[in-house]
């Protein structure tokens, strides 16, 4: 951990299946994601999204399949030692009886990677990678939505992570505050080359950071591309899911 | 129910597996053990001063009938320090400081901070079980140690001024220290350490347990403390029979 990240790794998913309680929430997925490559994963609520992010980072193992992580598997049992992965959750997960300053510092204190003085001053330098400069002694309690967002990226970011995995990075924010996130997983891809997979709804946000694009629908792959193949795909449902808007609505309820 | 034992053994042996890492949870402990210490240790002391005085004022007045006021010191002593001490502390303990525990855990977990422990190769074993059941055994035989002397001078008190019973303070500590030994306060602290690592090991696993929002942590306090307490009462019994071979 103590080198600089040596980049991104490839990520490969063969036939992953998962099963809760008897319903199918991963129906066999195939795909890879290139070195150094952001990916985003789209879909309605209940397509698997978060499931898949969960599988990647090994929170939850699958019922069927392989992950391969910079060509090891997963299951491999020193894996987490070798590879650094790091997630970005929906809620920021920061741990609410720490402060910034330990939340972003946890993985270097409890590791015990850095004395006390290095942590402080590396803690300062992602807070500022951020813009998050000076928050160091406040609680999550006490942070918007979009710093608690930042504070977790800043946390990710203190791996020096291999992949990052990013679960709905925009929701609960503002447009401007989403643009700035969509800013940031961009500046750290070319900043570190790591390797993004970013689950999102927001369409703006994928078609504007995305190298690929993959579509999930009842935990199946219904298409994966680059933005402009997928937005020129012809599938209905891709078409509905993308096309989808408040638009009409006034003057169809008025007839 | 089987279910849940078997995991909650191996959550003691995970525990005590990591225990050679308490040193490097230290803070953690320190701060775990002033936690529980600054909630209970006033409770604790007011509630067994009470069950000494009451616990003389119903036995002192029967055996002074009989003409056995003078054994009141033996009773109260025995009775608390090997006892009632142990289990109504651990009740408290139970109430109080599991709940918090599960309650503590059961947040993390519903708000994915446990997950993020995880991801972040941190062992949420070590991380969060370790230091709390570190803590909570040796907090709770240092509460049983007060909860028994303030107990001795509830029943103390009682018998010297209660004047259905009228032994005198030093006539009481006398009689106690006739049987009351260094085995008998041993024997307690024993079961009151066996408690802890219950209340400790219970509250955790509940607290992993939760799911749901508020209300699922909700039902996991509400489990935690029920558990806690159930678990202490049958293996008192257990316990009393076990330790009662070493007295003999």
């Amino acid at each position: 951990m103590n080198s600089p990240a040596p980049g991104g790794v490839r990520v490969e998913v063969r036939g992953l299946r998962r099963s809760y309680e008897g319903q199918a929430v991963l129906q066999g997925l195939d795909f890879e994601v290139e070195a150094g490559e952001i990916f985003v994963v789209m879909g309605p609520s209940g397509s698997g999204k978060t499931v898949l992010l969960k599988h990647l980072i090994g929170l939850e193992r699958p019922d069927a399949g392989e992950i391969r992580i910079g060509g090891r598997s997963i299951d491999t049992p020193d894996f987490m030692e070798q590879c650094r992965l790091a997630m970005v959750f929906q809620s920021g997960a920061l741990l609410n009886s720490l402060t910034v300053a330990e939340n972003v510092g946890l993985y270097l204190t409890e590791h015990r990677l850095k004395p006390p003085g290095e942590i402080a001053e590396i803690v300062r330098g992602k807070l500022a990678q951020v813009g998050l400069e000076g928050q160091e002694n406040r609680y999550p309690a006490e942070l918007s939505g979009g710093m608690k967002k930042r504070v977790a990226i800043a946390r990710a970011l203190v791996i020096e992570p291999q992949l990052m995995l990013y679960d709905e990075p925009t929701s609960e924010l503002d447009p401007q505050m989403a643009v700035v996130i969509g800013e940031e997983i961009c500046n750290l891809n070319r900043r570190i080359g790591v390797t993004s997979i970013v689950v999102s709804h927001d369409r703006d946000m994928a078609f504007g950071i995305a190298d690929r694009i993959a579509v999930m629908h009842e935990g199946q792959i219904r298409t994966m591309g680059t933005p402009a193949e997928v937005r020129g795909c012809r599938d209905p449902l891709i078409a509905d899911f993308l096309s989808a808007s408040f638009k009409n609505i006034r003057k169809e309820s008025a007839l | 129910m089987f279910h849940s034992l078997g995991e909650m053994l191996v959550l003691f042996g995970r525990a005590l597996r990591a225990l050679p890492l308490s040193w490097r949870h230290r803070r953690k402990i320190f701060e775990q053990l002033f936690e529980i210490g600054n909630a209970s240790l006033l409770m604790a002391c007011v509630l067994s001063l009470f069950i000494g005085a009451v616990l003389a004022l119903q036995t002192g007045p029967i055996l002074a009938e009989r003409g056995l006021a003078s054994y009141i010191g033996r009773m109260v002593g025995i009775s608390m320090c090997k006892e009632l001490a142990p289990v109504m502390m651990s009740i408290l303990i139970a109430g109080r400081i599991g709940s918090a525990m599960a309650a503590e855990i059961g947040s993390m977990a519903v708000y994915q901070e446990i997950d993020a422990l995880r991801t972040m190769n941190i062992d949420p074993v070590h991380y969060l079980v370790l230091p709390r059941v570190a803590a909570i055994s040796l907090a709770l035989p240092v509460l049983v140690i007060f909860a028994i002397l303030t107990g001795w001078v509830g029943g103390a008190v009682v018998s010297s001024l209660n004047p259905d019973i009228g032994v005198s303070f030093k006539a009481f500590f006398n009689d106690l220290r006739s049987i009351v030994g260094f085995q008998e306060i041993v024997n307690g602290l024993a079961k009151s350490f066996v408690f802890a690592v219950i209340i400790g090991v219970v509250s955790c696993h509940q607290g992993f347990q939760t799911m749901g929002g508020p209300r699922g942590i909700g039902r996991s306090v509400t489990k935690a403390v029920v558990n806690s307490i159930v678990l202490i009462l049958i293996l008192d019994y257990y316990l009393t029979r076990f330790l009662m071979y070493f007295e003999s």
